[in-house]
């Protein structure tokens, strides 16, 4: 029963993992590929670990199992948050097919002289753009 | 059977490492390669973490602790690198 877990959970992280490889190869973007790799890889090493646990079955390396899944899940969001805020200001090239960069409207709109109530889409005021 | 699947698992996990490496050559700009790193990083964690429950050795899951936390903080100094620029 244990082998039939962990060979399923094994097999489905090691597919993620591939995702996560493959999405970073074919994805056209910085942002785009950094999307694909911490997502796609966070879940694949999560499979992966619940396997190990199961199959080790010992509590120590529970706890070093489940140290290093919470450790993964707390810093992936860190560094790709650091590494997106680093490239777009380093002025990486985007997609052409991107619709929509807010940082970029907020900062002309504030440029502009403000923003009014008619030009915000949503109908909320952006109080941040204001100042 | 086990057997089996751990030797599919870490085949693929090779895949997946050598598919990301050719991002890393590729890579047009810094913060792609930088990407490429950290995901090598993650994957290299997975595969010692299935060469830990395939062996049951508990040090091997001490050394992916240790690249865990070596891979966060080189992708952290490589974005402040890259934000920052070269210091002279």
């Amino acid at each position: 029963m244990t082998d039939i877990v962990t060979a399923v959970v094994w097999l489905a992280g090691s597919a993620f993992a591939l995702l996560a490889a493959v999405g970073v190869l074919r994805m056209p973007d910085v942002f785009t590929r950094m999307q694909a790799s911490t997502k796609a890889s966070t879940l694949g090493l999560a499979c992966l670990l619940i396997g190990s646990a199961l199959q080790m079955a010992d509590f120590a390396s529970f706890i070093r199992a489940a140290s290093i899944g919470g450790f993964v899940l707390l810093t992936t969001p860190v560094s790709g948050l650091v590494i997106a805020r680093a490239a777009y200001f380093a002025d990486v090239p985007l997609w052409e097919g991107t619709v929509l960069d807010e940082r970029q409207r907020d900062s002309a709109r504030a440029a502009r002289g403000g923003s009014s109530a008619q030009d915000n889409r949503n109908g909320h005021v952006d109080e941040r753009s204001r100042g | 059977m086990l057997e089996v699947v751990s030797q599919t698992t870490l085949a693929t996990l090779g895949v997946a490492l050598i598919v990301s490496f050719i991002r890393l050559v590729k890579g047009p700009t810094l913060p792609d390669r930088v990407v490429a790193m950290d995901l090598i990083g993650v994957l290299v964690v997975g595969l010692i973490v299935v060469l830990a429950g395939q062996s049951g050795v508990q040090a091997t899951l001490d050394a992916a602790i240790v690249i865990a936390l070596v891979g966060f903080l080189g992708t952290i100094a490589y974005a402040t690198y890259v934000e920052r620029g070269d210091p002279q």
